[in-house]
């Protein structure tokens, strides 16, 4: 194993997350305390409490979950696609570094940035509501696996994508649309039992629902599933990505 | 010399159906300089790109130090460095880091005085607390050249590495070239500046069209192919060429005040002091005479042409 390597870029990248701490920082802390404003204070305080858990609380674990899935998927997607749109690609392609080390190295960092902003998000959160979490060690490792799971998808939408447009497209399309159809702000009990059974082919409903249960023992799908749903969504990312550098795929030529 | 790469039959199709390489072979010696000269799109690029591992090769087989670049790929990496012909460089980083960055991805550890010591041979050590973005495009080239021999290779591939730059810049980095040499670095280079290959290499290679049509010891090359000019200055203008003179097949200049004659360096009898006699005896007188060695340019542009034809 080349851990230099992969050392190299987990801080190269890491540099670029500290490089523009403020936006990397602040901006999240803004948008989670405008959702708790918005949603916590104004409609929030004319909600009844969903599952015996307050409503301010009971968003905090979607609100993570949001913005860990689309951190991840953005900093992962701009950590390769950047190189390669400048054309630094070519050192770490002719390195004595493996696809594998490469991977965990991009993913590594992306995977680590958005943690950390979960994490901010989370300590910001305490400000505005009171909860405790019941599963902590739990609660971090749905938070580690959803952040890499999402970071893997992200190195595929970088690899993939030929441009900017079709970097920002699938976030902005695909994922955002999931993450608020996922029950990130209700519980999907409370919807009609038709688009209960739709929620139920949203993958992102699993990571939200296990990530609230880590919180408060409460979820709208077991958590055995949720566990599952994750591991397959990490399986089939691994595998997509295992294809591209057996191809070269938008690599190599 | 023992050779430190080895190129055997190597073929590389392009999706599109270019044949950018058609069966080149080629040894590289340890601790030679090797230029490459070839006109756009002769396949210099592809060539290094796939003894680098950025390109797949078609077929054939390429081996660097003994180790195979596709099965033994991370012995062979370790010991290329390379310098591309694009100056890519994350533009926000500092010039530093984007070192430390090069040196830990080639697997070695972080070692700040080696770092420090290849900044001060490119001239960059005072700029490397700057961002790369705020360097001009000469020092952005040391900083590509700088990044390659952070992680101290035994093999540089320099891809074009004077195009766009200027003259006291070229001079540094032919002046760092045989430093490297002289530290064992064997370093490819390709140019289209034949200068360059006249200035610093030991051989020579021309590629054209995806296939090597020789590679030659400079001299050997220059001796060889080389042609010297003999230009007579005459004190009067002369209209028409003397009779006399017709077996050396002169060339008069436009204004009749000179004459010349053309031979090669590697023939016994060069002619010159018949020819100088004979002018005499034709009643003309001297004022000057110069000689002039053909460059690698003309005897380059021959081969292709040649080629061509």
């Amino acid at each position: 194993m080349n851990w230099y390597g992969i050392a190299a870029i987990w801080r190269f990248e890491m540099g670029r997350f500290f490089r523009s701490i403020l936006q990397s920082i602040v901006s999240p802390v803004v948008s989670t305390a405008l959702y708790f404003v918005v949603f916590g204070a104004a409609i929030g305080s004319r909600m009844p409490e969903i599952e015996s858990v307050d409503y301010g609380a009971f968003i905090v674990p979607g609100l993570i979950m949001l913005t860990v899935l689309q951190q991840s998927v953005q900093n992962a997607g701009f950590g390769i696609y950047f190189p390669k749109f400048i054309g630094t690609i070519y050192e770490v392609l002719s390195a004595p570094i493996s696809s594998l080390e490469i991977v965990i190295g991009y993913v590594g960092a992306a995977a680590t940035k958005s943690m950390l902003i979960g994490l901010i998000i989370l300590v910001t959160s305490l400000f505005f509501v009171d909860f405790s979490i019941i599963h902590p060690v739990l609660m971090l490792a749905f938070l580690v696996l959803t952040a890499v799971s999402f970071s893997l998808l992200g190195f595929i939408l970088g690899i993939w994508a030929r441009n900017f447009e079709q970097l920002n497209l699938v976030p902005l399309l695909v994922v955002t649309p999931l993450v608020f159809l996922g029950g990130s702000f209700y519980s999907v009990s409370m919807l009609p039992p038709f688009w209960q059974n739709v929620s139920l082919l949203n993958p992102v409903l699993y990571l939200v629902s296990g990530f609230r249960w880590s919180f408060f023992g409460t979820a709208d799908v077991p958590i055995v599933a949720s566990l599952a749903a994750i591991f397959v969504f990490a399986g089939i990312c691994l595998g997509i990505v295992w294809w591209i550098f057996r191809t070269g795929f938008r690599l190599k030529s | 010399m023992p050779s430190i790469v080895k190129v055997e039959d190597l073929r590389k199709t392009y999706d599109n159906g270019l044949e950018a390489l058609k069966g080149v072979t080629l040894d590289i010696e340890e601790g030679e300089i090797l230029a490459l000269l070839g006109p756009n799109g002769a396949g210099k690029t592809t060539l290094i790109s796939t003894i680098c591992g950025i390109t797949r090769p078609t077929s054939g087989r390429i081996s660097v130090g003994g180790y195979d670049v596709q099965s033994e790929w991370r012995e062979t990496r370790k010991l290329i460095g390379l310098v591309p012909q694009e100056i890519n460089l994350e533009p926000f980083e500092l010039v530093q880091n984007t070192l430390r960055f090069s040196r830990g991805l080639f697997g070695k550890p972080r070692n700040d005085a080696l770092v420090d010591g290849v900044l001060k041979d490119l001239s960059l050590y005072e700029r490397r607390g700057s961002r790369t973005s705020e360097l001009s495009g000469g020092m952005r080239r040391r900083v590509l050249i700088a990044k390659a021999l952070s992680h101290e290779p035994r093999v540089l591939f320099l891809d074009e590495p004077t195009a766009g730059v200027d003259v006291e810049l070229r001079r540094d980095m032919w002046a760092l070239a045989k430093r490297l040499r002289e530290d064992g670095v064997t370093i490819i280079l390709t140019t289209h500046y034949i200068e360059e290959a006249e200035a610093i290499a030991d051989r020579v290679g021309v590629i054209n069209s995806g296939e090597l049509l020789l590679v030659e010891e400079k001299s050997a090359l220059m001796q060889r192919l080389g042609r010297k000019e003999i230009r007579i200055k005459l004190t009067e203008p002369v209209e028409v060429i003397p009779d006399a003179l017709a077996e050396y097949d002169l060339i008069r200049s436009k204004d009749g005040r000179s004459l010349i004659y053309a031979y090669k360096t590697t023939g016994e009898r060069t002619g010159i002091t018949r020819l100088l006699t004979a002018v005499q005896a034709a009643g003309l007188t001297l004022s000057d005479i110069q000689t002039r060695q053909s460059s690698l340019e003309e005897i380059f542009v021959r081969l292709v042409r040649e080629e061509v034809a």
